[in-house]
């Protein structure tokens, strides 16, 4: 986990890091080898609301309402910026274990995702 | 709307000048541009066609403001393509008012996505007025920097996330926070800090004193099923036991709707962009796609007026159309 790696580091070397992994490729360079898992964000709800995938995959959330929503880990642990109608948001889950999270403008809509170890296939 | 004219007191069995079948017809009214009136314990209301009677009594009225609220600006689907027209228009309807208000209160959702052109676009529209305006925070309106830039715009004098109070005439004015820091699975917050500071501001006023609370999301549970309620607003009322006239105005729900409960009475104002539909009459809270020619009638403006010696503040809903 990315994250994980990079605690600690004092922030002029995690600042290189990120520019330097950053390059021509996009943010995520390992995004082409992790699987994907789609969620739609429709009419109030996280659909599906619970999914279960391997360590290793990434959930790309797409907001198909008129309505902006977020995706916020309960605990913080990932949190997307605001989401506009059509705009997405992706996380990889490295870790096994259990992410509730929500949308924190409506927090009425939740959801889960179980992180399975194992390598994703 | 002749029917109305026989709306008003109709049955009074307790002598106290309230008649519940009245009352209903006045709630059910809220949504096609009714007018309800409850001053001194008395209630009465008007339909639109008679608004000019009400005029008489907003004239004589010591304090007149209006409450804008969800203006949205920056949304642009299809239930509003123009909501910086039906903004507009709601500032031409304030305007053309019999008595002109002193001020304006902005119950939040000023932006949809929180952009600094989408407040701009607000505050150009809204200085044509040429009114002061009292602002709370929507949700719409912290999106991102955790309401960072709405507290620079708009918060100078303000308490933690932007709550605030000031006096106009003897009436004491609350503007509350409930879109901060939100849980999941829950309703709207106040949150402990706002809870101890509304306690030590309203301590030393006079139990006489009128209060008007106003706060984006409603601060009666309207449909907790859509988050439309605020965990924590019992406790903000307890503090307001003890005065004898609470009027709490609230936006978010694109709709208005009235509850009157001992003192306190509970308003939402319509939304200046695009409606939303009733509580659990669709799946979901999303914005409500009317046609175009019928768009105006289920936006509006919301009117106050206080009339010392009155217990109650009259308010009055009007349709952009």
């Amino acid at each position: 986990m990315r994250r994980g790696v990079w605690i600690g580091l004092p922030t002029p070397i995690l600042a290189a890091a990120i520019w330097l992994t950053a390059g021509s490729h996009g943010f995520r360079v390992n995004a082409q080898q992790s699987p994907v898992t789609e969620v739609k964000i429709d009419n109030f709800s996280f659909a599906p609301a619970a999914i279960t995938v391997a360590a290793g995959t990434t959930v790309r959330w797409t907001n198909r309402d008129d309505i902006p929503h977020t995706v916020v880990a309960d605990d913080k642990s990932f949190k997307s910026k605001v989401l506009d109608t059509d705009e997405k948001f992706s996380y990889t889950f490295s870790t096994p274990g259990t992410y509730p999270y929500f949308c924190s403008v409506h927090p009425k809509m939740t959801g889960k995702v179980s992180v399975q170890a194992g390598q994703a296939q | 709307m002749t029917k109305t004219r026989k709306d008003e007191i109709l049955h009074d069995h307790n002598q106290d000048g309230i008649d519940r079948r009245g009352f209903l017809k006045c709630m059910a009214w809220a949504g096609t541009g009714a007018l309800c009136v409850m001053q001194g314990g008395v209630l009465k209301s008007y339909g639109l066609s008679r608004l000019a009677e009400s005029g008489t009594a907003a004239k004589a009225g010591e304090l007149s403001f209006v409450q804008i609220s969800d203006s949205h600006m920056g949304f642009n689907k299809p239930a509003n393509p123009d909501v910086a027209a039906t903004l507009k228009a709601a500032v031409d309807k304030i305007q053309a008012l019999p008595a002109p208000p002193e001020f304006l209160l902005h119950t939040g959702d000023i932006s949809h996505l929180s952009k600094p052109e989408e407040f701009d676009t607000v505050d150009q529209i809204l200085k044509s007025t040429g009114k002061e305006v009292f602002f709370v925070p929507g949700e719409h309106d912290v999106l991102n920097d955790d309401g960072k830039q709405f507290l620079e715009r708009y918060g100078k004098g303000s308490q933690g996330a932007g709550w605030h109070s000031f006096d106009k005439q003897g009436v004491h004015f609350i503007g509350l926070v409930n879109v901060m820091n939100l849980k999941a699975g829950g309703l709207g917050t106040l949150g402990h800090d706002q809870l101890e500071w509304l306690e030590d501001d309203v301590k030393h006023l006079g139990s006489s004193t009128p209060i008007v609370v106003f706060a984006h999301i409603p601060l009666w549970t309207v449909y907790p099923e859509w988050g439309w309620g605020t965990e924590d607003s019992a406790q903000a009322l307890a503090y307001l036991k003890k005065f004898g006239s609470v009027t709490v105005l609230n936006g978010h729900i694109h709709q208005t709707m009235q509850k009157v409960e001992d003192h306190v009475t509970f308003h939402t104002a319509a939304s200046t962009a695009f409606p939303q539909p009733q509580p659990g009459k669709a799946d979901s809270p999303g914005p409500m796609k009317v046609p175009a020619e019928q768009l105006r009638s289920v936006l509006g403006i919301t009117n106050v007026s206080y009339v010392k010696g009155r217990q109650a503040l009259a308010v009055v809903d009007s349709t952009l159309a």
